[in-house]
């Protein structure tokens, strides 16, 4: 029982952490809702290892490997906005998912159930989200500078077409480890709502940037804790304590005012 | 006698279409080492496309010759930091091996607390010098200003002019400047190319004054090469 709770907790921090740095530029992209949805893509690839008995965490990968590639295809060739196309993938998924999910394991894979947890996904969570959190550093400043002037990044020799590619891989990573703890309908939160706090309290970008990270543990940890103690589903309790960190910055910077 | 070493810039010929739209058609003139020049023309003349295609941003036909020591700093029209917490010394430090106090200092926002700001709190006229800052931080020889003065109060604008003139006249920076202002391009600029998708203007910044020069400034444009795009 404490192994498992320290197993969930491992991966908690490792998926809050990663989750909430890498949404913090997802939140300034104003692609909120792309972080949300793109989660949704991930359920026929759960349904397919649940099906054929292999990982779904490489099922849900695969998936949303295969559909981010897609999505920066689409949206160079016709010029539609990652949220149109985003929009349209997540529900052809969720539709393709729901039909091919055996309906015992449904419940799971929306919800997700950390309490199944092997000493395996936590190996994989940690090294996924460290190789994630690397990467991102990495691009980071590429990433702001092309949100702040394309033009400045093109005229510094930014790729930013392509460092967008590597964001939304990366992002899709994350979102596959993230699936585990909170399920594919709720791990949109750990990418939104942590980076959305944090830009409440945040004038510099390093202090936004570390405080997303910091709320993203706080939400997973405090989720997976109350969780284990009430013996509730882990999904709704980090979304729950993530909201009541959310309100806590809201009345921080109301009170600045 | 003409140096062909005097000139930083030569333009001949240069064509910008996009999507079928001709943008910038046929647009040839040349631009001497340490001057400034203004590119004067009205909304959707193609004067930012220049500006684009002189950074090869965007694709274009024709020939874009710059001297090959010439080294370009670009201060875009709009940038989007509204949303974004990000310092001024954060946004400076994008660049390489930047001082960031010391990058403040010609652009005369020296003041202690200024890298410590938040760059989307900052005024119009201090947001602008931020990004000159920006743009000479590699030391550059050559100055590409997208409208100069969007964004900043009256009482701004002055000072950034007084700027960039020092710019030139200390550090011999050639300076490009997009505007809509006959008072800079009198006071601040020695040649001036005004745009209207084609050339209608290239000379002596002076002649704006010229009303023959201001007709075929502001008078109706049909550019030789776009008959069926005539306005």
């Amino acid at each position: 029982m404490a192994e498992a709770l320290l197993l969930s907790l491992l991966i908690g921090v490792s998926v809050g952490v990663s989750a909430g740095y890498l949404g913090s530029l997802m939140v300034l992209k104003k692609m909120a809702l792309v972080g949300d949805a793109l989660s949704h893509v991930a359920l026929p690839g759960l349904a397919l290892g649940i099906l054929y008995n292999f990982p779904p965490f490489l099922g849900a990968f695969a998936f949303l490997f295969a559909s981010a590639i897609i999505i920066w295809h689409l949206g160079r060739v016709t010029k539609l906005s990652f949220e149109t196309i985003v929009g349209a993938m997540f529900t052809l998924a969720l539709a393709i998912g729901i039909l091919i999910i055996p309906g015992a394991d449904l419940l799971e894979a929306l919800f997700g159930d950390i309490t199944t947890v092997t000493i395996l996904d936590t190996v994989a969570a940690i090294v996924v989200s460290a190789i994630a959190v690397f990467l991102t550093k990495i691009i980071y400043k590429k990433l702001v500078l092309g949100m702040i002037s394309e033009e400045l990044a093109i005229s510094k020799g930014i790729d930013v077409s392509r460092t967008n590619f590597v964001y939304l891989l990366l992002t899709s990573l994350i979102v596959a480890v993230g699936i585990k703890i909170t399920g594919t309908l709720l791990v949109g939160f750990l990418v939104v709502v942590p980076a959305a706090a944090a830009k409440n309290v945040s004038a510099d970008l390093f202090k936004y940037a570390v405080l997303s990270a910091a709320f993203g543990t706080l939400s997973a940890c405090s989720g997976v804790l109350f969780s284990s103690y009430l013996n509730l589903p882990t999904g709704p309790l980090v979304v729950f304590s993530g909201i009541v960190v959310f309100l806590g910055t809201v009345l921080a910077k109301w009170k600045a005012k | 006698m003409e140096n062909n070493d005097d000139y930083v810039l030569r333009v001949s010929n240069l064509s910008v279409k996009l999507q079928n739209q001709t943008i910038l058609d046929n647009v040839s003139f040349k631009l001497k080492r340490g001057t400034a020049l203004a590119v004067l023309g009205p909304n959707g003349a193609g004067k930012t496309m220049l500006f684009r295609a002189l950074l090869k941003l965007v694709p274009y036909t024709g020939k874009i010759e710059w001297a090959e020591k010439a080294k370009i700093g670009y201060v875009p029209q709009n940038i989007a930091v509204d949303d974004i917490p990000i310092s001024v010394k954060e946004f400076l430090s994008f660049k390489n091996h930047v001082d960031v106090e010391s990058s403040l200092v010609p652009v005369r926002l020296n003041n202690k607390n200024m890298a410590y700001k938040t760059l989307g709190f900052l005024s119009g006229g201090e947001l602008r010098r931020v990004l000159i800052a920006w743009a000479l931080a590699d030391n550059p020889n050559v100055l590409l200003f997208d409208e100069p003065t969007s964004g900043v109060d009256l009482g701004s604008e002055e000072p950034i002019f007084v700027t960039l003139k020092e710019l030139k006249e200390k550090n011999k920076i050639t300076v490009l400047l997009i505007t809509h202002d006959v008072h800079i391009v009198r006071e601040y600029s020695d040649y001036l190319l005004a745009l209207d998708k084609c050339v209608t203007f290239f000379g002596d910044s002076k002649e704006i004054m010229n009303p023959q020069i201001q007709k075929r400034i502001y008078g109706e444009t049909v550019c030789a090469g776009t008959p069926n795009e005539k306005k």
